[in-house]
């Protein structure tokens, strides 16, 4: 029971520590030496508490532990006894003697006496002495300094007047509420640079473009003006790609990558993508023909949008109220959430956009993922960092009470903010604004400067910020749109601006250099070539789709690469297992063997298409063409040309006219059927017998012949 | 508005009668009809097999001999009409179309050794081992009239053979001498000879009519001038003749049927060496016959089979045989060159088909010129391996086949010996002689 006592009365003081520093911690008394007394004091009741634990509410006396004559005059203490000295006992024994008489009226006198004063009365200082004095006492009284106080001035007074209790807390809270975001969120960018994964920072940058160019649609319908200043942007990018030697294929990489596509598919691949690449990203956009439409939009958004609404457009120079209304709904949600979610509010995020967005669903989905197992890594270091932010606040114990504070305080300072319109707080960009405010806020600079990393970190922020690495900041900033969108869609010429600057967030180069498609996605209505365009390439894309199985170029190179194995001469191996050794099942020959009965066969000569990427040269005979090549060439020919021609030159009906056809096709002997066809006679070739005993006179013979003879009968006698 | 369209007019194309004939228009654009090489060569190719596949050579058979038929002949003016002689004397004349003997005659006691028409074709001779030469009238005898012989000649020796002039009527026998009669005479005109040998047959030459070329048992061929009384010149050969043939359409050039299963083709101008070698009987070659063409000639063999040459080729076209063929003894070409006659050992006649799968009958116009067509071919591709290869394709007895074997190894054996021998003896002693020569030993004037 004690225990429990005691450690009640323990949590009660220190309840009431904190109390006391909150009514300490104003910036009305702002002094350390208090502070330092305090922390003795709190000390010194800790240990008592301490020492109450157990059990024994005794009291402590004061003993001398040491023997000691004399006991000093400067050691004297009250302790023990549980009173306080007081001058009177001490000088009670001096009464009681005469000669101390003299001592006791001193004593009475500097009782009496009050204490001096330092530093001297106004009076004594001002009193000049020296004409050089007199003059610097007229100088300081005409500039209404401080003479005597050096600390404020009186407009610091003033000023200092001006700021009420309120006030002043809850720009506190305000500026606790920026430390602990930006300590998140230095947190979480740090870790997201961590990240190693490829995929991840792909899925990333797909879905960064995705939503960006989701953005410039509704940008496009919404404020054309806005998305043609948009556009180019991107137009100038474009030329920027163009004069550089980006995706051209002329770097080292793109160099290797060229040697290495004849073979690899990869490679090949990849240069295709850059090729690709280039061409996107050095294809114009034709933004100048949609005059039309821009006015339509414009039109549009006119009937749209309510005069007052417009009003209010035009006459913001600085901020803008419905910006600011939005972003109080953002802190308001942000509000509404559970502090503890506050390390992961990523992933809340995605769950928006997952109801915002179904086509960037997926990567969504995977980002999420990632998130996740992240989080759940290093959710032990988030809860330590969250720590840090509240140990940073030296006052504050837990980080529970002080975000709730500050977000109530936050609320009534975007309240404020409305009325007057005249600051613009933003519940994410707090850290920027107060970095911006710095100057005018002399008060706050002593609270800023107690963290001089802190401000340094800040200032990082905004230089990433500058560079386009807007993690940090792109982050929380769905949250408050989402809401917008889902909740006042009657705000939407409001969105508008606050898209353009997300979309300056988002670097032109890195939006250009991930995906065109989409990007000429955009311009598709435009013009009438485009839209032949697309679809030359959906037929292109058709294609792809219909002869997506065979892969010529790989069954190619893969039947080339079977070829030359083929064509390998192989070793021969004569090693006999058993031979000399043991041999049987799992027993292998030596290799001391085995490297002796290996004949190797020379290399053979190189193949000649060995520097033909694209051919097969079969350098071994067909055998199959074989059995119907002629293998020699045929007796009545003398050379191998004449008797191709012969062979070349086609007979058949299907290449010769009729009439050659038959020429071509007579047989050499024709005969009539049922005819007997008698010996040749002299006189049938044109020799007549004019003697019995010679043949050889000629003459014409006018008889027709049976027989076409090809031959003729030579003349000659017989001997 | 002017429509274009295709408008053909039927007048341009249909038919009235089936003996119109329309142009049929046709593009010979080259490029319109690519591989001509190898659509022919297909073509070819589909040729050959269907040669192959349609080669179905014999006709039919002549059967009623009683004894082996020893001697055939051809009647001059009727394709029809084929005349044959037996080993027991009987000479039957059959009728080809009918496939039917028309008459017998029993001319002679013994063989009839040979038989010839006279170039009317009125009668025909008969010789036979009774050593007599009988002349026979065509036409059967009337009706009660005895069968007798229109003349009758008796001789003192055993004639061997007999052959009518082509265009005289002039016949020569052979036996001891070759004798030369004059149809009406009953002694020779002249009787010639040459050493003391037997002569196994004689011919007149178709063309040079009063040349003729008989061949005798010392392995020679001797060359006579009816109108000289002494021989021209012989070549003697390594073995022994059996007949020759003369060239109806080449005056100078015969073929002989040896022994050495060879047949040699000479140009009787110049007898040292053959023209042709023709091998590829294995066994002795009995009996020649020249195509009226003068392109091709068939022989017959002791190896039960018929082969048929190419004038040009020393290897054989086509081989005959059937199962039940023994030792053809005589063979002839038919006057319209379509079909082959062979008589053999075993009492029948054979009627071939000259060209194994040529069509029978009439031929359209357009068959005969797919006909020609593959036939061109044929000849055009024939030395692609694949092509040759079917087209040389034939099924053999086991017998021919085997020896055929035997031989090839023979052959070897001695084309070996000889390399060797040329090797191994001194530079220029041994002389390499070419096969055309091998078989001629000498000539003679």
């Amino acid at each position: 029971m004690n225990v429990v006592q005691a450690a009640e009365s323990l949590l009660a003081l220190s309840q009431q520590e904190e109390l006391e520093d909150l009514s300490k911690d104003d910036p009305l008394s702002p002094s350390e030496d208090e502070g330092d007394i305090d922390g003795e004091r709190k000390h010194k009741k800790l240990l008592e508490a301490i020492s109450s634990l157990d059990g024994k509410n005794r009291r402590k006396l004061a003993e001398r532990s040491e023997a000691s004559l004399k006991v000093s005059e400067f050691n004297v203490t009250s302790e023990g006894s549980g009173e306080k000295l007081v001058l009177s006992d001490l000088l009670g024994p001096v009464k009681t003697s005469s000669s101390l008489a003299a001592v006791k009226k001193q004593l009475n006198r500097v009782k009496s006496k009050k204490t001096v004063e330092l530093p001297l009365n106004k009076e004594e200082v001002e009193r000049a002495r020296t004409p050089l004095e007199q003059e610097v006492f007229n100088l300081l009284h005409k500039n209404k300094q401080p003479v005597t106080d050096p600390l404020l001035t009186p407009v610091e007074k003033a000023s200092l007047k001006a700021m009420s209790l309120e006030e002043a807390k809850m720009h506190r809270a305000e500026l606790q509420r920026a430390r602990a975001l930006q300590s998140y969120y230095e947190a979480r960018a740090r870790r997201e640079k961590k990240i190693k994964s490829k995929k991840y920072h792909k899925v990333l940058k797909k879905g960064r473009v995705r939503k960006a160019l989701k953005e410039f649609e509704k940008l496009r319908k919404v404020n054309p003006t806005v998305a043609l200043e948009e556009l180019e942007k991107i137009e100038k990018a474009r030329m920027m790609e163009r004069m550089s030697l980006k995706h051209q294929n002329s770097g080292k990489w793109a160099k290797s990558k060229a040697i290495m596509a004849k073979y690899d598919l990869e490679a090949r691949q990849a240069m295709q993508e850059q090729l690709a690449r280039n061409k996107e990203l050095t294809q114009k956009l034709q933004a100048a023909s949609d005059s039309e439409e821009e006015e339509e939009g414009a039109e549009e958004e006119g009937e749209l949008v309510p005069d007052a609404v417009n009003e209010i457009q035009m006459d913001a120079n600085g901020p803008n109220p419905w910006m600011l209304r939005n972003h109080s709904r953002g802190t308001k949600e942000i509000k509404v959430q559970d502090p503890e979610q506050l390390p992961e509010p990523v992933a809340h995020e995605a769950s928006e956009n997952e109801e915002e967005d179904r086509p960037g669903a997926e990567e969504e989905i995977l980002l999420n993922e990632f998130e996740e197992r992240r989080s759940l890594r290093k959710k032990s270091g988030l809860s330590q960092e969250a720590k840090l932010v509240s140990r940073q606040e030296p006052k504050d114990s837990s980080s529970q009470e002080v975000l709730s504070e500050l977000r109530a305080l936050s609320q009534k300072l975007n309240q404020e903010n409305q009325q007057s319109g005249k600051q613009n707080v933003s519940s994410v960009r707090t850290v920027l604004a107060v970095q911006r405010e710095e100057p005018t806020e002399a008060e706050e600079e002593p609270l800023l400067l107690q963290r001089p990393e802190r401000a340094h970190t800040m200032e990082k922020l905004e230089e990433l910020g500058k560079e386009g690495c807007f993690q940090n900041k792109e982050v929380p900033r769905p949250v408050g749109e989402g809401q917008q969108s889902e909740r006042n869609p009657d705000n939407q010429p409001g969105a508008p601006k606050e898209k353009k600057r997300k979309e300056q967030m988002i670097d032109l180069q890195n939006l250009l250099t991930t995906k065109s498609s989409s990007v000429k996605s955009l311009a598709v209505p435009m013009t009438v070539e485009e839209l032949e365009d697309e679809e030359e390439r959906d037929q292109k894309q058709m294609i792809k789709e219909a002869f997506a199985g065979d892969d010529v170029i790989r069954d190619f190179l893969k039947e080339k690469r079977e070829a030359v194995e083929a064509s390998k001469p192989k070793d021969v191996d004569l090693t006999l297992p058993g031979w000399g050794e043991w041999g049987g099942m799992g027993l292998k020959p030596s290799a001391k063997k085995r490297r002796r009965f290996l004949i190797k066969t020379p290399e053979g000569p190189p193949r000649k298409d060995k520097n033909l990427p694209n051919v097969i040269i079969n350098e071994k005979r067909n055998v199959h063409a074989a059995a119907h090549q002629v293998r020699v060439l045929p007796y009545p020919f003398t050379h191998h040309r004449q008797f191709e021609r012969t062979i070349q030159t086609p007979i058949g009906s299907t290449w010769n006219t009729q009439r050659a056809f038959q020429k071509l096709t007579t047989p050499k002997v024709v005969t009539k059927p049922g005819h007997i066809i008698k010996p040749i006679k002299a006189e049938d070739v044109g020799y007549r017998s004019s003697s019995r005993s010679d043949l050889s006179v000629v003459q014409r013979n006018p008889k027709q012949l049976s027989i076409r003879h090809k031959k003729h009968l030579k003349k000659n006698s017989v001997d | 508005m002017k429509v274009k369209m295709l408008s053909r007019n039927p007048d341009n194309y249909v038919r009235e009668t089936k003996l119109d004939l329309q142009r049929v228009p046709r593009n010979y654009d080259p490029t319109l009809h690519p591989f001509e090489v190898p659509r022919e060569y297909v073509r070819a190719l589909n040729a050959t097999k269907l040669e192959r596949v349609f080669a179905k050579p014999f006709l039919g058979s002549l059967d009623g001999h009683r004894d082996g038929v020893n001697c055939l002949a051809k009647h001059p003016k009727s394709l029809a009409t084929v005349l044959s002689g037996a080993c027991d004397g009987e000479v039957r004349i059959w009728n080809l179309t009918k496939r039917k003997c028309i008459r017998t005659i029993q001319a002679h006691e013994g063989f009839v050794r040979g038989i010839c028409t006279r170039f009317c074709g009125t009668s025909f001779f008969t010789v036979g081992d009774d050593k007599t030469v009988k002349q026979w009238k065509m036409d059967g005898p009337g009706y009660g009239e005895e069968e007798e012989p229109l003349h009758t000649i008796l001789g003192k020796t055993v004639y061997t053979g007999i052959d009518h002039h082509w265009k005289e009527a002039v016949f020569a026998t052979c036996g001891q001498q070759v004798d030369i009669w004059d149809e009406q005479r009953t002694s020779p005109v002249c009787s010639m000879t040459w050493g003391f040998d037997s002569i196994s047959s004689v011919k007149f030459n178709p063309i040079e009519t009063f040349l003729l070329g008989s061949c005798a048992s010392d392995r020679n061929i001797v060359l006579y001038d009816m109108r000289q009384a002494t021989p021209l010149k012989k070549v003697i050969l390594d073995m022994r003749t059996n007949t020759i043939c003369w060239n109806p359409m080449e005056a100078f050039i015969f073929t002989a049927a040896n022994e050495d299963y060879n047949l040699y083709t000479f140009d009787m101008r110049a007898l040292d060496t053959p023209v042709m070698v023709h091998m590829d009987h294995v066994s002795a070659v009995l009996d020649v016959d020249y195509s009226p063409t003068g392109k091709e000639f068939v022989s017959a063999s002791f190896d039960k089979s018929v082969r048929i040459f190419p004038v040009d080729k020393s290897r054989s076209r086509e081989v005959y045989h059937t199962k039940r063929m023994q030792h053809v003894i005589c063979v002839k070409w038919t006057s319209d060159s379509k079909y082959i006659m062979c008589g053999s050992d075993e009492m029948n006649i054979r009627l071939w088909k000259a060209n194994a799968s040529e069509k029978l009958g009439v031929l359209t116009s357009r068959e005969k010129a797919a006909k020609d067509y593959n036939q061109k071919l044929k000849e055009k591709f024939q030395h692609h391996p694949h092509i040759k290869g079917i087209a040389c394709h034939c099924h053999l007895p086991k017998s021919i086949y085997s020896q055929i074997q035997e031989q090839r190894i023979m052959k070897e054996a001695r084309r070996r010996k000889e390399v060797n021998r040329l090797k191994h003896s001194k530079p220029g002693s041994v002389s390499v002689v070419s096969e055309k020569k091998k078989h001629i030993v000498a000539v003679v004037k």
